[in-house]
Formats: C-alpha cells, sequence, structure tokens
C-alpha cells in the first residue's frame, strides 16, 4: 500500500478547508497536504490563496521559501543524512560520501529508480550520539560503516 | 508485584534502539510469565549510556547501559534477580557524573514519565504556579526579574525585563510564543525538556501569560523533531483535561491555552522575529527592530518570545524564590546552564551546572575528552554561528560575559567537540556555505556576503592572491557583522574569524599571524 493519497481536488479542498479557522494558517495547510499527498501538488497554492484571501504569491512565496516543502514526490524512501558540525566532527563526511558513492547520487538527488531521495539535514539534535540519520521519518544514531550500509540496503529494498 | 522499568522515550535513546529494546523487554517478561510495568521516561542525559534502563527498587532506580537487543534477556535476568550485570552502573542518582550536577530546569527530566500530569505534580509540579496565583502578576514578573533570569535561546537578554514590556502594554489580545526552533548543531536541550518533561514548559509559558495578561501561547517545534511534538502535544492535551491549560487553570480566573506549530526545515526561523512571521503564515523574513515583539509581536500584538529553557526554568524560580536561583552562577550570568556536549566526546550528553565552569573542565574532565581517543583541537560552542576556540582557551568560565570577551558566545550552551583530524578552513567555509543556504536573504551582507565569503576563503586555501584575500574576506565578516539585520549573518563571522585566527596554518602556504591571545 502507498503511504500517500494520489492526488485529489476535493481532498485536498476539505483539508485546506479543516484549517481554514485557524491563525496563520499557511503552514499548517501546507503541511497536511504534504503529509497527505507526499509533496504539494501545484493546484493547491491557489486554493489556499482564496480560501484566505490573500495573493497567489504571497501563499506561493511562503511554500518556495522553506525546505521541507516538496514541489514535487520522492522517491518511495527519504534517506536524511545530518551534516551539521556535531556529525561532522564524528565522522559525517566520510559517511555521507559512502552513502553517496553506494546510491550513486550526490546528496539532494533521487535514485534514478526513484527508490531513494538521499538529502542533507541540518540536526537532528541527536548531537550526543553522532553521527545520526533519519530513513523515512524512523531516526538512526551511532552511525558507522556497517550501520550506514545496512540503512541504504534497506532504503534499497 | 510488579516490577517497574524505566526505557527512555528521548529521541537520542530511540536512535540507538530504545524502542525495539521496550518490545523485546515486554515480550520477555511476558514469556517469563513475570508482570512488570514499562516507564517511557526521559533521558537522564547521559547519552553515551543510552538506552540506559532503570529500575525501581527499594534502595532506588539501577541503571543498566548501554543496552543493546542482545543484552536484554541477561538485563531482565538481574533486574528482576539480584542486579548483577557488566552494565550495571548501581543506584541512577549515585552515578557521578549525574550527582555532580545542579539540575534545576533539568529536576525532572528522565525521571518522570513525561505524560503524566499526576506524576509531575507528585515531583514538585505547579508549586511555581500556585506561588504565581498566589502573589499576583506584578509581583511574578517582579520575582523573575529579580532571579537574573536570562534568554537561553543564546541572546541572553533578561526574561523579566521582556515581561515587565508586555505586561505594562495594554492591548486586547497578548501571546506568549516559545520558540522551540532549536536549530543548533550541537543542541538538544529543549528537544530533552519537551520529550521529558513537557509540563514543565506548559507551567513555565502558563506563568508567563498569567503575568503579562496573555491568554494564548505558541510553541513553534521544528519539523526535525517529530518525537517532541507528539510528546509536547501529548502532554498538552493531557494538561487540558486536568484542568492545567483551557478556562481557570487550578481554579483560578486565569484562562490559558497552547497550540502546538510545526516548523518547516528554515534555520533562521530559529531568529525571534522570523519565527513570528513564520507563525503568521509567511516566509520567515527577518522583521526589522523596533518595534520590539514585546510592544508589536504576534499578530500585531505584544508577545513575550521566549526560548524553552527560559520557560522552563521559570517554575523552579517561583517556587523556590529568585534569591534562591540567584545564589548559583557567576558575575552577569545567574543560576544554572543546561549544558549540551556533543560531537566528537567520549561522554557526551546534558550537564546542567552553575555559571562558572571552565570549558576545559566541561571538555576533558566531563566529557571525557574524544570519542575517538585523539587529542581534542578545537571547540565550537554556542551552535553554527559559535567561535571555534582552541585548547589555549579552556580556562574560558562559562559565562555571557567572559565568553565575549575572547570573541566567542555561549549561545543555546552546545559544545561540539573536534579532533585533530579536523581542517579548520572547511569547517570556516561550511560556517559561510551554511549562511548562505540558510540566509532568509532580507538583508544584502548575510545574503550575497555569505556566498562572496565561500568563494573568497576557496580563493585562500588555494593559494590565490592570499594577502589581498585575507583582507577581503575581514573585511567581508566586518560588514557582515556590523551590516545584518539578524544573528545569522550578523554572526556568521564568528566561526570564520575565529577558525582563522586561532588555526592560521590551516588555511594554507604562508598563514597569517595569529593575533596575540589574551
Amino acid at each position: 500500500m502507498d503511504k500517500f493519497e494520489p492526488w485529489s481536488e476535493p481532498l485536498a479542498r476539505e483539508i485546506i478547508a479543516r484549517h481554514a479557522a485557524r491563525e496563520g494558517a499557511v503552514l499548517p495547510m501546507l503541511h497536511d497536504v504534504q503529509n497527505t499527498f507526499g509533496y504539494v501538488p501545484e493546484p493547491v497554492i491557489p486554493m489556499i490563496a482564496e480560501v484566505l484571501n490573500i495573493s497567489r504569491a504571497e501563499v506561493h512565496g511562503t511554500f518556495t521559501f522553506y525546505h521541507d516543502f516538496r514541489h514535487e514526490p520522492a522517491g518511495k524512501h527519504v534517506l536524511k543524512f545530518c551534516r551539521a558540525e556535531a556529525c561532522q566532527a564524528a565522522g559525517g563526511d566520510h559517511l555521507c560520501a559512502r552513502a553517496e558513492q553506494k546510491l550513486g547520487v550526490k546528496i539532494g538527488e533521487t535514485t534514478a529508480d526513484d527508490r531513494v531521495t538521499f538529502e542533507p539535514i541540518y540536526c537532528l539534535g541527536l548531537c550526543s550520539v553522532a553521527p545520526s540519520a533519519m530513513l523515512d521519518g524512523k531516526i538512526y544514531g551511532r552511525l558507522d560503516e556497517k550501520r550506514v550500509d545496512s540503512l541504504i540496503s534497506e532504503a534499497r529494498r | 508485584m510488579s516490577t517497574k522499568i524505566y526505557i527512555p522515550g528521548d529521541a537520542a535513546a530511540v536512535a540507538c534502539g530504545a524502542d525495539e529494546i521496550a518490545q523485546a523487554i515486554a515480550a520477555s517478561a511476558k514469556k517469563r510469565g513475570k508482570e512488570i510495568q514499562i516507564v517511557r521516561n526521559g533521558s537522564r542525559g547521559l547519552h553515551w549510556l543510552e538506552p540506559m534502563l532503570e529500575v525501581a527498587t527499594p534502595k532506588g532506580r539501577v541503571a543498566y547501559g548501554p543496552v543493546t537487543l542482545s543484552d536484554v534477556e541477561s538485563v531482565l535476568d538481574a533486574m528482576l534477580g539480584d542486579g548483577k550485570h557488566k552494565l550495571s552502573h548501581g543506584i541512577a542518582d549515585e552515578i557521578p557524573w549525574l550527582k555532580n550536577q545542579t539540575r534545576l530546569t533539568f529536576a525532572r527530566c528522565g525521571i518522570v514519565d513525561p505524560r503524566s500530569l499526576d506524576d509531575y505534580k507528585a515531583n514538585h509540579g505547579y508549586k511555581g504556579l500556585a506561588k504565581a496565583i498566589a502573589i499576583g502578576p506584578e509581583k511574578t514578573v517582579e520575582e523573575v526579574t529579580n532571579s537574573g533570569l536570562r534568554g537561553r535561546g543564546g541572546a541572553g537578554f533578561p526574561t523579566g525585563i521582556k515581561w515587565k514590556t508586555v505586561a505594562s502594554t495594554s492591548a486586547d489580545q497578548k501571546y506568549i510564543v516559545c520558540n522551540a526552533d532549536e536549530g543548533d548543531s550541537g543542541t538538544f536541550a529543549d528537544r530533552m525538556i519537551m520529550e521529558g518533561d513537557p509540563f514543565v514548559l506548559i507551567e513555565g509559558m502558563t506563568i508567563a501569560g498569567m503575568a503579562v495578561g496573555a491568554t494564548k501561547g505558541y510553541v513553534y517545534i521544528r519539523s526535525e523533531y517529530p518525537h517532541a511534538i507528539a510528546t509536547f502535544t501529548d502532554a498538552c492535551e493531557a494538561g487540558r483535561k486536568g484542568g492545567v491549560l483551557g478556562k481557570n487553570i487550578l481554579g483560578s480566573n486565569y484562562d490559558f491555552d497552547i497550540e502546538v506549530r510545526t516548523g518547516a526545515g528554515a534555520y533562521v526561523c530559529g531568529e525571534e522575529t522570523s519565527l513570528l512571521e513564520s507563525l503568521e503564515g509567511r516566509r520567515g523574513q527577518v522583521r526589522a527592530k523596533p518595534p520590539l515583539p514585546a510592544i508589536k509581536g504576534l499578530f500585531g500584538k505584544p508577545t513575550v518570545i521566549n526560548n524553552v529553557l527560559s520557560l522552563a526554568t521559570v517554575p523552579i524560580v517561583m517556587e523556590k524564590g529568585a534569591e534562591f536561583y540567584k545564589g548559583f552562577g557567576m558575575g552577569r550570568s545567574r543560576g544554572t546552564m543546561p549544558i549540551q556536549l556533543a560531537g566528537n566526546i567520549k561522554r557526551g550528553g546534558l550537564y546542567e551546572v552553575a555559571f562558572g565552569i571552565t570549558l576545559g573542565e566541561l571538555v576533558d574532565e566531563i566529557g571525557g575528552g574524544t570519542a575517538s581517543g585523539r587529542p581534542v583541537r578545537a571547540v565550537q560552542v554556542g551552535g553554527p554561528l559559535g567561535a571555534y576556540f582552541p585548547r589555549a582557551f579552556f580556562d574560558t568560565p562559562f559565562d555571557y560575559e567572559a565568553f565575549a570577551a575572547r570573541d566567542g558566545l555561549i549561545g543555546h550552551a552546545g559544545v561540539v567537540v573536534f579532533d585533530d583530524t579536523v581542517d579548520m578552513a572547511k569547517q570556516a567555509r561550511f560556517a559561510m556555505e551554511f549562511c548562505a543556504i540558510e540566509s532568509c536573504g532580507k538583508c544584502t551582507p548575510c545574503r550575497i556576503g555569505s556566498t562572496r565569503g565561500v568563494e573568497t576563503i576557496d580563493r585562500i586555501v588555494a593559494n590565490n592572491d592570499r594577502a589581498k584575500n585575507l583582507e577581503v574576506l575581514e573585511d567581508l565578516c566586518n560588514t557582515m557583522k556590523f551590516g545584518s539585520l539578524c544573528a545569522l549573518g550578523g554572526f556568521t563571522p564568528y566561526p570564520v574569524m575565529s577558525a582563522l585566527t586561532h588555526f592560521p596554518e590551516d588555511f594554507g602556504a604562508t598563514p597569517k599571524l595569529p593575533q596575540a591571545a589574551e
């Protein structure tokens, strides 16, 4: 079963209506849309603008500002590597390079078969058990070569 | 009688397998026909021992760690039997690393069940709010001011003064905003509080609301913290059911409620005005000050915006009094600081202690040096915008002013340790690169300066017109420092210039002479 719903305009309208009465509703709406469809489909932008009576440009501006919001679906699995200082200090650079080589993509890219999207994340707050990573929302600390390899084979499955 | 076993649900423990261990312990106990009760507590902060399991005994809680899946059977044998095990550390409270701390903000973290209001109340919870209600708003603001508590987010602004400004500004609606956008690498104290003792934050925000006349609070938690979001949201729900959020808090005439909002991966939203923009549903672009958020903040209303730790410290200040809290610390840095030891460190975790402890004590004695076993070469204090200090600065006491005097900052008190394999030119370049990625784009020194900074450092390292480019870099850093709207552009020069000043040998062939150390 797929984690996400296929695009549906009525469902999108329903999600947006759910948050319409909240103060500063744009981020909660975008989050909810993305959690449902896996990304923020383009038709959502004017829908939000209409409900909140603000301009499309303003919603588009908000949408494009934040790293979290996706313009298109990610690969089947999302592997995020922490690339911040504490993980760098604990050998994260080497492990990131190893993951890039094993996956055959650079960080920030998706594998050609759409299996794995490999992304940087700036700090999971696991700096005392660094280096750390997140695979499909599940967190992993004290990474070493062996643990990275097993994460990658899990993501490839 | 059922045995009570504590298995942390803190993200640092979960990242090291705590969830799987909890399942395995439950399954094994069932197979043995033994009745156990598993409590998913927060972390005590001894992260090198995570997952650290504890079992309640008549003598106190006995700790075992770091437990792996293959230890589950033997650890459970020990817990249900004579207690002997190679991973046993004896009574948790007696472990020197824990015993030598002064736990005020973190008094309950790792001890209580974070989702239980009853547990919180049984451990001094809501005594601070009860006192605040009894003495009234004005005296509450006075108490917080007198305690000397300063903003724990990094800026160190006196919390009481902020509150006073909001209290004395009249408006139909005021807000309490909690900044839980803990984006600095090397920091996790906010996360630990939200996952380990969320009610202390709820109580602190409620006291703030009562003191300044705000009925609504927002907690802006970064999306990188799903466990904190889940635990804190559950605690708010339990608080509403238990009568500590909503109408007539604790039977008083005060109303207060909290809404949790999730960030979306923008580091700059940890800056208070950018956070307010984000809460309002816009791009997280920094606002020029004035007007201060205390006068025109969220939706243009007077707003107290405080860091998680500042708010979570308020209950103990109220319960024990300003004089008690002020009794800890040094100079103008009063009270305690939850210091986070991270990176390449042997004993990483959370260490709460009075201001005044030296950097050397923290890194060498408490942290035990590097995890790799190699010599410590540099320490970055205060996140990506903090300076890199060499060993020569290990006598610096943990104090806002002492760090500033050495061109550094405490920030949110994250300490990231690097061994001698670190390339400091690479770290300096990363600081500029990170600023370029995360800049909100509003002011030119930050937006353009950071990109030019990366290019200039590349030229210096390539020995391309060195002398001239060193000048350019210094000039660029000055422009960023004095010309940026907020700390992102304004403080990025700290890691860059400190790396260049203290570790010139990493920047290429003919090192610039280091400036005289103090």
